[in-house]
């Protein structure tokens, strides 16, 4: 921009005005060109999911396409909910998530409340270890684990689905720094009130760190719902125990002729979610960018 | 903090409880399965289910990391990575110096830059199989049509792939630049708009060097997610075609020698140990780049 670049006392006062009003003008219009065309990139195929779920299946070869559902075929979202198991398979999912959420939550503040305020040998060897577990991507192991799994018979269980995620480094390692920023005048505090480990824990550390838990809590639950190459090995070919995720593959694959009921399909497996970001937003950014900031 | 002897000992055996859990968990899920690997990578699978598997060293190593078909693996994967991690993390920037100032509508247009972040892969590949399945009227009416289909041929599966993973990592690297823009503090960027600096040059050079921590966290995370990319693939393209497609990322040419009507564990542990050595050198690297990075920009 040459025109801001030049020494303000050259310029009489008045044109400068004008100029910079303009310029402020010209750059707030191009701010809301690239926040439309980046909403649009984002939009558009969801918005077409939406639409096209409701099409009569031989509308959706018709061009120009129709941008707008003139003839509604609502029932394509009952159709996905019974006939295509989708009821089931969120119920699955719901399962699957809430115990890994609330386990995970639970194995975390416990090793995190253990490596802010106890005291014990190989303090920091453990410490290590525990982030080691995040160099280590689930994906690298997986070829073991489903020979574990399935040799303890867990195979289409729910056990099968969630044991294996049940502990977090990423998990400790985000609570723990919340323990580490209380103030310690809490723990002397408490020390002198008589409190011991475990009720200066229940009473002081959880109800202090609910919004980094809420975090966590959003995280996890974001991480578990949207698995899918673990339950797609661990629940094989049985409907007992498959997810949304996998449920939708089925949708994809056994109903080509109705691409309406699976799209129905994916706005009923994404909808939930779009529900959760409204409302914890703020949670959910606070987990992802853990580490990002200093 | 001052504790008897005795108090100290109780905190042991709390420590031991409270970190059992967590530890037992690594130990047989993350660690184990990790060491056996590298025993497992030794091992030639026999030809036929039921015979005792061979020791043969090292000389596996050799045998698949020269075959032709892991080198298209590996080309493919990199080729991915970079298709969409440098796409991802620049698009997810510009738009969060968009909708960083706090004006009219901004809420709404973070959440909607943001969403992609819930989207599941089989989310995602649903949406966009529709978007490209060659009988679905938008693409041809676009104008594109190639043929064979996009999904569906050699050269354009890949890049369409990409495209979506685009799509999906859009959210995330959105809320990671937007989360570094908001921690920068207001004084400096002011400083140097007052010092006669434009919007421009601010940008290149005040802002970008300030929120390289930010970009590198975003490098780190999105080369994991994008070596990660399976379920797309799974469900858009398949197996039979994965290899001829030149789409088997190597996470599915894994899921390729453990599935199937003959399992190759000694292959997969050869892959498992590559991929983890793969990213593990690309997070080093953008870590010791962030440290210089960070020293030359005097923080």
């Amino acid at each position: 921009m040459p025109a801001s670049s030049a020494p303000p006392q050259l310029a009489s006062p008045a044109p400068k005005v004008t100029h910079h009003l303009l310029n402020y003008r010209l750059r707030l219009i191009a701010r809301y060109l690239i926040l439309t065309v980046g909403s649009l990139i984002v939009i558009i195929p969801i918005y077409l999911a939406i639409v096209n779920s409701l099409l009569v299946p031989s509308q959706l070869a018709h061009q120009p396409p129709p941008f707008f559902p003139t003839n509604p075929q609502w029932h394509t979202y009952p159709d996905a909910w019974s006939s295509g198991h989708l009821g089931v398979y969120i119920r699955n999912s719901l399962i699957q998530t809430i115990i890994i959420v609330s386990l995970q939550i639970v194995t975390s503040v416990l090793a995190a409340f253990a490596f802010a305020f106890l005291e014990f040998p190989f303090k920091r060897t453990l410490f290590v270890i525990f982030l080691s577990t995040l160099m280590i991507p689930f994906e690298v192991t997986v070829t073991q684990n489903l020979s574990t799994i399935s040799s303890l018979g867990w195979m289409n269980t729910f056990q099968g689905l969630t044991v294996p995620f049940l502990a977090t480094g990423f998990g400790v390692f985000l609570l723990r720094q919340a323990f580490l920023s209380l103030p310690p005048e809490l723990r002397e505090a408490a020390l002198l009130d008589g409190y011991g480990n475990v009720r200066f824990l229940t009473r002081v550390v959880l109800p202090l760190s609910r919004p980094v838990i809420a975090a966590l809590a959003v995280f996890s639950f974001l991480g578990s719902w949207n698995q899918y190459l673990w339950p797609l090995l661990v629940s094989g070919n049985d409907n007992k125990i498959r997810t949304v995720q996998i449920g939708l593959k089925q949708l994809a694959a056994t109903q080509l002729d109705q691409i309406n009921v699976s799209l129905a399909g994916t706005v009923i497996a994404f909808l939930p979610l779009i529900i959760l970001l409204i409302i914890f937003q703020k949670q959910l950014v606070r987990s992802l960018t853990a580490g990002s900031v200093k | 903090m001052i504790l008897t002897p005795k108090a100290r000992r109780k905190n042991w055996g709390l420590a031991a409880l409270f970190l059992f859990p967590s530890l037992f968990i690594f130990g047989v899920f993350t660690f184990y399965p990790f060491f056996e690997n590298f025993r497992l990578a030794m091992f030639q699978t026999p030809p036929y289910p039921g015979l005792p598997s061979k020791y043969i060293g090292f000389s596996q190593y050799a045998s698949i990391l020269s075959s032709s078909e892991f080198m298209q693996s590996l080309l493919s994967t990199l080729f991915f990575v970079l298709l969409v991690v440098p796409t991802g993390l620049l698009l997810g920037l510009a738009l969060a110096v968009a909708a960083h100032k706090a004006l009219r509508g901004m809420a709404i247009f973070r959440v909607i830059f943001s969403s992609t972040v819930v989207t599941s892969v089989a989310v995602g590949a649903l949406i966009f199989g529709t978007l490209m399945n060659p009988i679905v009227g938008f693409l041809p009416w676009l104008g594109i049509n190639p043929n064979p289909p996009l999904l569906q041929s050699p050269t354009w599966a890949l890049p369409s792939i990409a495209a979506m993973a685009i799509w999906q990592f859009l959210g995330l690297s959105f809320i990671v630049m937007l989360a570094g823009l908001q921690s920068l503090p207001d004084d400096v960027l002011e400083a140097s708009r007052v010092d006669g600096a434009g919007a421009w040059t601010t940008f290149w050079r005040v802002t970008v060097p300030m929120l390289s921590p930010t970009i590198f966290f975003g490098l780190v995370v999105g080369t994991i997610y994008a070596f990660q990319t399976f379920g797309q693939i799974d469900i858009l393209i398949g197996s039979q075609n994965a290899s001829q497609l030149h789409v088997n990322v190597l996470l599915y040419y894994i899921y390729q020698s453990i599935q199937g009507t003959n399992p190759d564990p000694g292959q997969a542990a050869v892959l498992s140990i590559v991929l983890f050595v793969i990213i593990l050198i690309f997070t080093l690297l953008q870590l010791r780049f962030v440290e210089r990075r960070v020293h030359y920009a005097g923080k």
